[in-house]
């Protein structure tokens, strides 16, 4: 039920009947565990829906992931274990956030190799327009094009 | 009759945008003033005729013409007027007639207020902005024609989606394609510009209020959306990284590098091919962004043969408009000699910075939205990039932005010294931290999303206020604030727009932070707590409305013992789309929304509910606007309104 933006009007046939994400039978009666299983639903996707996590989910899948999650975690599973119990089922789809073996590694550090591509070009192509124009750093100093440029002033 | 006139009237516009497209191109190469003229005649045609189309098509819907397939499947007699109209918009061929009429909106725009254009610029940049239409009106006529009519027009339609049939959503479109279709103007500058061999102060002061304009509507436009999903959806989630959201935010963030950086160009006459270069990929990722809408390459990778020749034509389109002004881009950008030279510390820098953080920000929205698709394809991984990816791989970039915000904003254009820049800021900063920190004691144990985020919105608003207070120069109080008042809008504007930024920071952190929420089973009558406040689930009730059948909850709210609300969430049944949707009820505030939900009928007669305490929801939209707001301050700033265009003295603009 993700289409809140008009143009995907294409997607419409595959909203999910309006029975809501989780239900009030479905918490654990600990909340400690509860809380992780919260926590952790969010990053795993229901695997029918649109980009949606099984924690906001209306379809009956979901449902049964969060069931299939609390499960894990009430039998004494940690977080990882209980994750990767998903993993093993339904593939690292299920991940909403990927992981950084392989290629993902391409996809994290992206943004930060941007940035520094990023501030080296902007650095190099005006410390090149700055040997040109030879302004000095301080605004106190004036350069020697500028010290030129007022003796001429001066003299006139 | 009048549907095929529409039509007739859509093939039409094509032969005059080809002709507005060549003619005056070929006119302003050759210096022949009567070829040139060809643009604006044919400019303020295209708009009527694409007006008369758009207007054939509304006919049809308010009138119910079943015998058109398109209001067949998107309409139904019994559909409320607003959204029979809205309904023209909501579907895939209906929107890209709206994205042409405004295309052609914008191109007669230029006609009718660019007068003081150079000719040959005005020219170049009309016939580029006939050549988009070209390739539009050509997609919709060939893969997309709103006016197919049926051999066999059944009795109704079969209604328009029932999550579409809101006020918030009939009016997002619309505002979407203003900020798409505002960026083909900065494209078609840059272009025109690219042709002309020059850019000076003049095309910077040219191109920023169309960006401005554009990146207004584009806020307004995803805030709207984003406020629908928000009350829409049934959980209160505002932004959910979506890739159809995505395709949105990167023309948004490009647009706001864009307009700090054709400042640069108005004012110092640097970063000159830079400016270019983001106008053309702020335009570039508007169609991306049609392209990953359009074709459902992302959503589904398999969903990619739904419809392969609207996929593959978009596709062109953008292959064609980026390799071609890219390869100009490349031949003609190092004519543009940079005038302005500016040391390490200064405001040049610091919007520099700016622009990096922001086109950097915009490239991890894109890598993270199309890795799914590259990663299935070239390495036969399938796999999710959701919102946990962009939390975290997004944020940190808002972040060091809203941290040399403030010190930029005040920075001395050419060369500054950051103490001496910092040091009116430091009021600024040390409340900002002292709030920070408060807020940290307060919530011992919790995530530091809280106390950073605060810190951050105040540095953001006080150092926004602080540059306000350094503009009224110096003297006694008095003096300052008259002084204040007569600052020029665009001070105003910037100001606003810059405290809107830190207004949604909070927002965002305070709404992850500071939410309660309650999930329960819930019998009438008996009342539950939500933090401090007791609800009680008074009755539910079948109600009929004019196209649904809805199960209607009464809540009453109390605190301590005195009502806060009385509120009516709904289970609606859509009768002719035969879909349910939940419909949330709210009762707004400046700190708070509460926020209820009414779920399934258990078997012993109670209800599941779902409520919430949404902390600090309005100051979302709330900082949207602020930003939206400041951006509509600094384009009626003065400058615009009477020297818009005018070439400045050169003599007149101090030399290195």
């Amino acid at each position: 039920m993700r289409r809140r933006l008009a143009p995907a009007l294409v997607a419409l046939t595959l909203l999910a009947p309006a029975a809501y994400a989780v239900q009030p039978d479905e918490i654990l009666p600990d909340p400690a565990l509860e809380a992780r299983a919260r926590t952790l639903s969010q990053n795993l996707r229901c695997l029918v829906c649109r980009n949606e996590n099984i924690d906001d989910s209306n379809a009956p899948l979901a449902r049964d992931l969060r069931i299939l999650l609390r499960e894990r975690l009430t039998a004494g599973d940690s977080d990882e274990q209980a994750v990767a119990y998903l993993v093993d089922r339904y593939g690292e789809y299920v991940l909403l956030k990927p992981t950084t073996h392989g290629a993902n590694l391409i996809l994290w550090i992206a943004g930060p190799a941007m940035l520094i591509a990023g501030i080296g070009i902007a650095v190099f192509a005006n410390s090149r327009r700055y040997r040109r124009g030879a302004l000095p750093t301080s605004p106190e100093v004036l350069s020697e094009m500028e010290k030129k440029r007022l003796d001429e002033l001066m003299q006139q | 009759m009048i549907v095929e006139l529409g039509h007739f009237a859509l093939i039409l516009a094509l032969a005059v945008a080809l002709i507005q497209a060549t003619v005056p191109l070929i006119g302003a190469d050759r210096r022949w003033s009567s070829w040139m003229a060809v643009a604006e005649p044919a400019a303020l045609i295209q708009l009527l005729l694409i007006g008369f189309s758009f207007a054939a098509l509304t006919w049809a819907f308010v009138t119910s013409d079943f015998s058109l397939k398109l209001v067949v499947e998107n309409s139904h007699t019994m559909k409320p007027m607003i959204y029979k109209i809205s309904g023209v918009w909501g579907n895939h061929e209906g929107s890209m007639l709206l994205w042409v009429l405004i295309l052609a909106l914008f191109g007669a725009a230029v006609t009718l207020f660019g007068g003081n254009l150079p000719a040959t610029l005005k020219a170049r940049v009309l016939s580029v902005q006939a050549m988009i239409a070209v390739a539009f009106l050509a997609f919709i006529v060939l893969t997309s024609n709103p006016f197919l009519r049926l051999a066999m027009p059944p009795m109704n339609g079969q209604d328009m989606n029932p999550l579409l049939q809101d006020p918030g959503l009939a009016f997002h479109p619309p505002f979407l394609y203003l900020g798409y279709v505002g960026l083909s103007m900065s494209f078609s500058f840059a272009v025109a510009a690219l042709l002309e061999g020059r850019v000076d102060a003049a095309w910077g002061r040219w191109v920023r209020p169309w960006t401005l304009a554009a990146w207004i509507f584009l806020t307004i436009g995803i805030a709207l959306g984003s406020w629908w999903a928000y009350y829409e959806l049934g959980w209160g989630g505002f932004w959910f990284w979506d890739p159809v959201e995505n395709a949105s935010f990167m023309p948004w963030l490009f647009a706001a590098a864009l307009l700090h950086s054709a400042i640069v160009v108005e004012k110092r006459e640097a970063l000159k091919s830079w400016t270019i270069l983001l106008a053309i990929l702020a335009f570039g990722f508007s169609l991306i962004g049609t392209f990953l809408v359009r074709s459902g390459v992302i959503t589904s990778v398999h969903a990619f043969a739904n419809d392969p020749q609207r996929g593959v034509f978009v596709l062109m389109i953008l292959a064609v408009f980026m390799g071609g002004a890219l390869t100009l881009f490349a031949a003609r950008a190092s004519t543009m000699e940079a005038k302005g030279i500016f040391a390490l510390v200064s405001r040049e820098s610091a919007l520099v910075a700016n622009n990096i953080l922001l086109s950097v920000a915009a490239f991890v929205v894109f890598v993270g939205t199309i890795w799914p698709l590259v990663a299935e394809m070239g390495f036969g991984r399938k796999l999710s990039v959701g919102a946990p990816f962009f939390n975290a791989a997004f944020t940190p970039f808002m972040i060091v932005l809203a941290l040399i915000l403030p010190i930029g904003a005040i920075l001395p254009w050419k060369r500054g010294d950051l103490g001496r820049a910092i040091l009116p800021l430091r009021g600024a900063l040390v409340l900002s931290l002292a709030l920070g920190a408060l807020i940290w004691a307060m919530q011992t144990g919790r995530s530091a999303l809280g106390p950073v985020g605060v810190l951050l919105a105040a540095w953001v608003i006080l150092g926004a206020l602080t540059d306000l207070w350094l503009r009224s120069g110096r003297g006694d109080v008095a003096s300052r604030l008259s002084r204040l008042s007569r600052l020029p809008r665009a001070d105003w504007g910037r100001g606003l727009a810059h405290a809107g930024f830190g207004a949604t920071i909070f927002a965002v952190a305070a709404i992850n932070t500071w939410s309660v929420e309650d999930i329960r089973v819930v019998k009438p009558g008996a009342p539950f707590a939500l933090g401090p406040y007791e609800i009680t689930l008074a009755s539910v009730d079948e109600v009929e409305g004019p196209n649904y059948t809805s199960s209607r909850a009464t809540m009453n709210i109390t605190r301590d013992g005195r009502p806060v609300a009385t509120l009516y969430p709904e289970k609606r049944s859509y009768t002719f789309a035969r879909m349910p949707t939940t419909e949330a009820a709210i009762d707004y505030g400046l700190t708070r929304d509460l926020y209820l939900v009414i779920g399934d009928k258990q078997d012993d007669g109670s209800w599941a509910v779902r409520s919430y305490i949404k902390a600090f929801a309005n100051w979302i939209w709330l900082g949207a606007l602020m930003m939206a707001g400041g951006g509509v301050l600094s384009l009626s700033d003065r400058r615009y309104r009477i020297a818009a265009g005018a070439r400045r003295n050169v003599n007149a603009v101090p030399a290195e």
